[in-house]
């Protein structure tokens, strides 16, 4: 038996290690994909009172802080007893939507697009963001400036990028401006130029990427995401709803605070991510998968137009359900083109400038639940809180949890196809590193994890001789 | 010109100094071009290199391995910057120190769990009984305080080493 660990994975967000065991006959025998911190945040919260979980949650994760602050806030409300003004639930779809595509973008274009765009098997030294722009200055300035726009609309409504103190329980600090609707309204059509030209560039490459598609976590499971009575996908509100792989629903219009009737948490001995299941199913049975990819299958349509053209195209392509991990990268190309319309109608609501935009009240309920869709799916905060406000209890379920077991057998495919024998190739080990950047995981969200990257992959006998040895340098 | 060595490294925090540091939006293409990145979360690399300029930390030190992270570090970098208010002081990395180690695991893991309770410990790192900031464990040349310091310090503080003025942290900055 041989043994290859790569740690940590690259290029993700986060601290992940994924050890592969080969047979004497140098076939894959078994994975593993373990994340190796955790940081404490449902304990450490215990006493704060309830309103200070927005700031405190926010810092799971300084790439969609917006998500922790949007899921804490519904709970707050929930906690208050409050349904929020008109305009403060348009100000908070219309940042969550920025959220979505600068963090999308950050995906897209300084994580993925080196191995994309570079190719999987490209010299490891500059399969990079700074390789990217000496590779393609035009489109690496592009993606720079796609994020950009993102976080300018949050900076523009919450005064900063990364950890604003703007989105509060009741509704959000400050109305928006006309100057302000007028500058974000302006700059939606050369950001939706850049992704569409993205998303026509990364078609151009499905035909090169077949094997990928292929052997890329392609097992068919559950899904589940928000939708609205209509079945169009929702990012802010909505119910959520599991589908099963065949297509057919099997669970509608689960409420936040009946998530913990459809959804369990399992422990898992070797990781510090635990891994959530479908309760009807139970565990392990209950396996389903969050993201982009997960609500496009869920959702009946987009309910934009040109999302809708893109997601009518992709079904052509992958049919109704589309179960391959390497098609997130392409579902989440889609939700930025959803992302730019949906903060346009937004923006253009009569009601997105009103100046009343937060609900004062004190504790009105000892329990609440938040529930959105993250850019990389479904984010739960549950709190229980005291009399005074103080929380006693507190359930976090981040995205990537959800997709625990889904990323583990993934691994488990791509090693199986691409990992022969006892000389090793990095591309290989990379492509397996690539299955895990498909899901585009937020370690540091899931358990709060931390992130070095590095790639050193040994091949170890069983007596721990050293077979062989991958840098790269 | 020889080009700057410049690593970044993420340890116990949210990766929201690394956003700000992105938050320089274009004006990293320059930035990029006169430096090598030889380390961090967004390069493929290689362990910790032999020698490098300047090292960024993120984030509080939570664990026996980050320890010997920093300190391999600290002996590898001839600059070490404590990147945030976690690297500085600790911050939320460290509102778990009020707890015991052993409570805050079996809340998460057995108390919050519906199916194999458990406190996990295959092949994992055993968390510290504190998070403390990386100056409690080695020399640090300069701090960058914020959650998350503004991206016009950071670029401020990069331009300064680039320019071959002595870094200082020049501009306006807050703590929390």
């Amino acid at each position: 038996m041989k043994r290859i660990t790569i740690e940590p994975v690259s290029r993700i967000e986060g601290h992940g290690k994924i050890t592969i065991q080969l047979d004497d006959a140098g076939k894959v025998a078994d994975t593993k994909f373990q994340v190796t911190q955790v940081r404490g945040f449902e304990k450490f919260t215990e006493g704060r009172p309830f309103y200070e979980m927005p700031g405190i949650t926010s810092r799971i994760c300084g790439i969609c802080p917006i998500s922790h602050q949007l899921a804490a806030s519904k709970a707050c409300d929930a906690i208050m007893a409050v349904r929020i003004p008109p305009a403060a639930q348009l100000l908070r779809e219309i940042i969550h939507c920025a959220q979505v595509v600068q963090s999308h973008a950050l995906s897209f274009f300084y994580l993925s697009a080196p191995d994309l765009l570079l190719g999987m098997d490209h010299d490891p030294a500059t399969r990079n963001v700074a390789g990217l722009i000496e590779a393609n200055p035009e489109l690496a300035r592009a993606g720079i400036e796609l994020r950009k726009f993102g976080l300018l609309v949050i900076e523009g409504l919450a005064e900063e990028r990364v950890h604003p103190a703007w989105i509060v329980p009741g509704g959000v600090k400050s109305p928006m401006t006309a100057q302000a609707r007028d500058r974000f309204l302006a700059a939606i059509p050369q950001a939706m130029a850049t992704t569409e030209k993205t998303l026509g560039i990364f078609k151009g490459l499905l035909d090169s990427f077949t094997e990928e598609i292929a052997n890329f976590g392609s097992a068919p499971t559950m899904y589940a995401g928000l939708v609205d009575s209509a079945g169009h996908m929702q990012l802010y509100d909505g119910l959520l709803r599991f589908r099963a792989a065949d297509g057919s629903v099997l669970q509608e219009g689960v409420a936040a605070a009946d998530y913990a009737k459809f959804i369990g948490e399992a422990t898992v001995s070797d990781s510090y991510l635990k891994a959530p299941f479908y309760r009807p199913q139970g565990w392990p049975e209950g396996i389903y998968r969050v993201g982009a990819l997960a609500r496009i299958n869920v959702a009946e349509a987009m309910g934009t137009p040109r999302a809708d053209a893109e997601l009518q195209e992709f079904r052509q392509r992958f049919g109704r359900m589309a179960h391959s991990s390497f098609l997130y990268h392409y579902a989440r190309l889609i939700e930025m083109v959803y992302g730019l319309e949906a903060m346009q109608l937004l923006l253009q609501q009569p009601d997105a400038l009103d100046t009343h935009v937060r609900a004062e009240a004190g504790v009105n309920a000892l329990e609440g639940v938040g529930m959105i869709e993250a850019p990389r799916g479904t984010l739960i905060h549950h709190y229980k809180v005291d009399e005074n406000g103080a929380i006693t209890w507190a359930n976090l379920i981040v995205a990537t949890g959800h997709n625990n077991r889904a990323i583990g057998d993934g691994v488990r495919q791509v090693a199986e196809h691409f990992i022969h024998g006892d000389k090793l190739e990095e591309g290989m080990l990379n492509r397996v590193s690539a299955l895990v950047r498909a899901y585009d995981p937020c370690l540091s969200c899931s358990t709060h994890a931390i992130g070095v990257p590095a790639l050193d992959i040994s091949l170890i006998d069983a007596k721990g001789v050293l077979l062989d040895r991958l840098r790269s340098e | 010109m020889k080009k700057l060595k410049l690593a970044t490294v993420w340890l116990d925090g949210c990766s929201g100094c690394h956003m700000s540091l992105l938050d320089l939006d274009g004006a990293i293409i320059p930035i990029v071009r006169k430096v090598d990145i030889v380390y961090g979360p967004l390069v493929d690399a290689q362990e910790f290199p032999e020698e490098v300029d300047v090292t960024l930390v993120e984030g509080a030190i939570s664990t026996q391995e980050d320890v010997e992270r920093l300190q391999q570090i600290r002996a590898r970098s001839k600059m070490l910057v404590s990147l945030g208010d976690c690297a500085v002081t600790g911050n939320v990395a460290a509102m778990r120190n009020v707890f015991p180690v052993n409570q805050l695991l079996q809340r998460i893991y057995v108390e919050g769990a519906d199916a194999d309770p458990g406190i996990p410990h295959d092949g994992l790192p055993q968390l510290s009984k504190q998070a403390r900031p990386a100056q409690d464990f080695v020399k640090v040349d300069v701090c960058l305080p914020g959650c998350p310091p503004q991206n016009k310090v950071i670029a401020g503080f990069l331009n300064n080493l680039l320019e071959g003025r002595k870094p200082e942290a020049n501009q306006k900055i807050k703590f929390g």
